[in-house]
């Protein structure tokens, strides 16, 4: 019985490191759009669910639906291999990366505010098209999504989340490397030029509206790949896990870390997905459910009025700055 | 084995309709969107005087209508489960309005002074992110605070249709249709006629000129949030006569709707945000019926075009800065 209790929290641990693993990706590719670019988009959440659609499309077969149970039987021959499950996170990527192109050549003329609303509206719309699409499950959305499954690990054998994790974390480590070798490229230095001051950046020549198209494609293909780990790791989505407040979820996220900041952003996505999880027990604790989204949103405005820049600013956590930090070495040397 | 789902059943959008059901849909969207416009007014006045998007304001009107339960509830109006239901008398509707608009205003004014005032001059991302953030705060310390369970609005008239011409209309439509007119002008008459709405237009205009004027720019600024969360309360309380399912998440996308409103209208213009209310009220209701569950993507549509084709909005001044 302890050995039973024992294996179920470790894999609810395993899940939750799984869903910092998604969060974290969220979040550096929307930094790449609002922290670096300077673009506030509000509709992360509906490049997640175009990529989290699109992908369990391609590893549920859909054509076999247990009216019973109401699930769709999965064809193992069709989802059982790695490459499966790439092509179809690929493949959520690529949509999301499309719809980030079409999306965003029409709304990236509009600055601040209005971009941040016109990005809302996008997620909005294509929340409830998907709620309206019986295709793939309407307003109940879609169940019975395979778990990812690392077969080179033993034939036969049960998918664990821990398999998962080896999916998200490549991605995690693929979405960092490539965004901090973005950051420090031209493209990058030309992005916080558009940022900073966009008219400046172009009379440099500076193509701000091509820089800015193609960074919002960037972080709608992470996006969309985060969808689809994120619809896998779940084996179930439904539109109403991607409303206006994922979006504002990730934003929070960014935020909090310092907007502009990637190592920021990653620290923010793991405070603010281990936090609530953290808080359920408090919760229970004192029987007060609910409080945990009051606290979250109390840090938010607080946060705000107190360090709205964020806890690194737009700093980057690196080696360096730790030197610096330490006792008796004041300065670069 | 089932076919594919989706495959079976009627498409959408081939739903026999006839025109007199389109033009009586078109009625019924008069009547939401007069409250689209109560709320929306709001939106457009803050924007107006801070630039600022209070998403807080859809929140505002879902207390409006929580503040207008209570004193029936208290009052004794509301039965406990399974009892009978006590006749309202129509006046207490009238106690209930006004206690919810004041309770608003108070509302609104204390988030402005804790959450935005101490922002005034900080980024205007920072200030959307609190507002975005106060929007949270009154959404979960609601459910906290009501519960999260529905409360039932109660009934102060019994449903009657009254006829016009070849159209009905419901006795509630009709007080909200008179009752948001009637808000409306009266707000349009003190913006435009009054001291104080002078100052609050020169505010908005210009808010250091003003200062330099000698307006009270803090005061002004309290007062457009007491207004226009007075007007969000007046929306919060129509709706509730007509549809009295009262939940602590009914403002979210009631605010989003409001806001796009305001933004059809023109943001900053009181009259723009009635237009707008009305445009959207009847555009929602009429593809409503074909399909209701596409009527709720009309809002959106209806932003991104306006924002693409004419960002000012229908009788908005255009900026220099604004797109």
């Amino acid at each position: 019985m302890n050995l039973f209790l024992g294996a179920y929290i470790e894999e609810y641990v395993v899940q939750i490191i799984n869903m910092v693993g998604v969060s974290i990706i969220l979040a550096v590719s929307l930094n790449v759009i609002n922290g670096l670019t300077g673009q506030f988009s509000l509709g992360h959440a509906g490049f997640m669910a175009i990529g989290a659609y699109v992908s369990a499309y391609f590893t549920t077969d859909l054509s076999y639906f247990n009216p019973e149970t109401a699930e769709y039987i999965t064809d193992p021959a069709l989802v059982d291999s790695v490459w499966g499950y790439l092509g179809s996170l690929l493949a959520g990527g690529v949509v999301a990366a499309v719809a980030g192109l079409i999306v965003g050549i029409p709304t990236l003329r509009l600055r601040g505010d209005y971009l941040a609303i016109a990005t809302l509206g996008f997620g909005e719309i294509v929340r409830i098209l998907i709620t309206n699409f019986e295709r793939v499950g309407g307003a109940n959305g879609l169940s019975g999504i395979p778990q990812f499954k690392i077969i080179l690990m033993g034939e036969g054998r049960d998918a664990t989340a821990l398999d998962g994790t080896f999916f998200i974390f490549a991605f995690v480590v693929l979405c960092i490397i490539l965004s901090a070798q973005l950051q420090r490229s031209t493209y990058g230095r030309a992005l916080i030029a558009v940022r900073e001051n966009e008219l400046a950046a172009e009379v440099m020549g500076i193509p701000a509206v091509r820089l800015k198209i193609t960074a919002f494609v960037y972080g709608a293909f992470f996006a969309g790949v985060a969808g689809g780990l994120f619809a896998h790791l779940l084996q179930t989505v439904t539109p109403a896990s991607f409303t206006f407040m994922k979006s504002v979820e990730v934003v929070v996220m960014l935020v909090l870390g310092g907007l502009g900041s990637m190592t920021g952003a990653i620290v923010g996505a793991i405070v603010l997905t281990v936090l609530p999880e953290a808080l359920r027990d408090v919760e229970q604790e004192i029987d007060l459910p609910g409080i945990r989204m009051v606290v979250y949103s109390l840090i938010l405005i607080l946060l705000m009025i107190f360090r709205p820049q964020g806890i690194f600013g737009q700093r980057e956590l690196s080696l360096r700055l730790l030197g610096r930090l330490l006792p008796g070495r004041k300065g670069r040397e | 084995m089932n076919p594919r789902p989706g495959l079976r059943g009627t498409p959408m959008f081939l739903a026999e309709v006839t025109s007199e059901q389109v033009f009586q849909q078109a009625l019924n969207g008069v009547s939401k969107g007069a409250v689209y416009a109560l709320i929306a007014v709001g939106y457009t006045m803050v924007y107006g005087v801070l630039q600022l998007i209070n998403f807080a304001h859809g929140e505002v009107y879902m207390l409006g209508a929580y503040f207008a339960y209570y004193p029936a509830k208290w009052a004794g109006y509301i039965p406990d489960e399974g009892g009978d239901k006590p006749k309202v008398p129509l006046y207490f509707i009238g106690v209930c309005l006004f206690a919810s608009m004041a309770a608003c205003a108070a509302v609104g004014m204390l988030i402005e002074r804790l959450a935005y005032r101490p922002l005034r001059n900080a980024s205007r991302l920072a200030a959307l992110i609190t507002a975005i953030g106060v929007s949270l705060l009154l959404q979960n310390g609601s459910q906290i605070v009501f519960g999260s369970d529905p409360k039932y609005f109660p009934r102060f008239m019994d449903r009657e249709s009254i006829q016009i011409g070849m159209f009905d209309v419901s006795n509630t439509q009709l007080t909200i249709m008179i009752v948001a007119a009637v808000a409306m002008v009266a707000l349009h008459l003190f913006v435009q006629k009054t001291k104080p709405g002078m100052a609050m237009r020169a505010v908005s205009f210009d808010m250091r000129t003003a200062r330099l004027m000698g307006v009270n720019v803090d005061g002004t600024i309290a007062l457009t949030f007491a207004i226009g969360s007075a007007m969000a309360a007046i929306g919060g309380v129509l709706i509730a006569m007509d549809q009295p399912r009262l939940t602590p998440l009914m403002g979210l996308l009631m605010g989003l709707k409001a806001f796009v409103a305001a933004v059809l209208g023109g943001i900053g213009s009181i009259p723009g945000a009635a237009l707008g209310g009305l445009i959207l009220g009847v555009a929602e209701s009429v593809v409503g019926t074909w399909s209701t569950t596409y009527a709720e993507a009309v809002a959106f549509i209806i932003l991104i075009l306006v924002l693409l084709v004419k960002p000012s909005g229908l009788l908005g001044k255009s900026g220099r800065e604004k797109v």
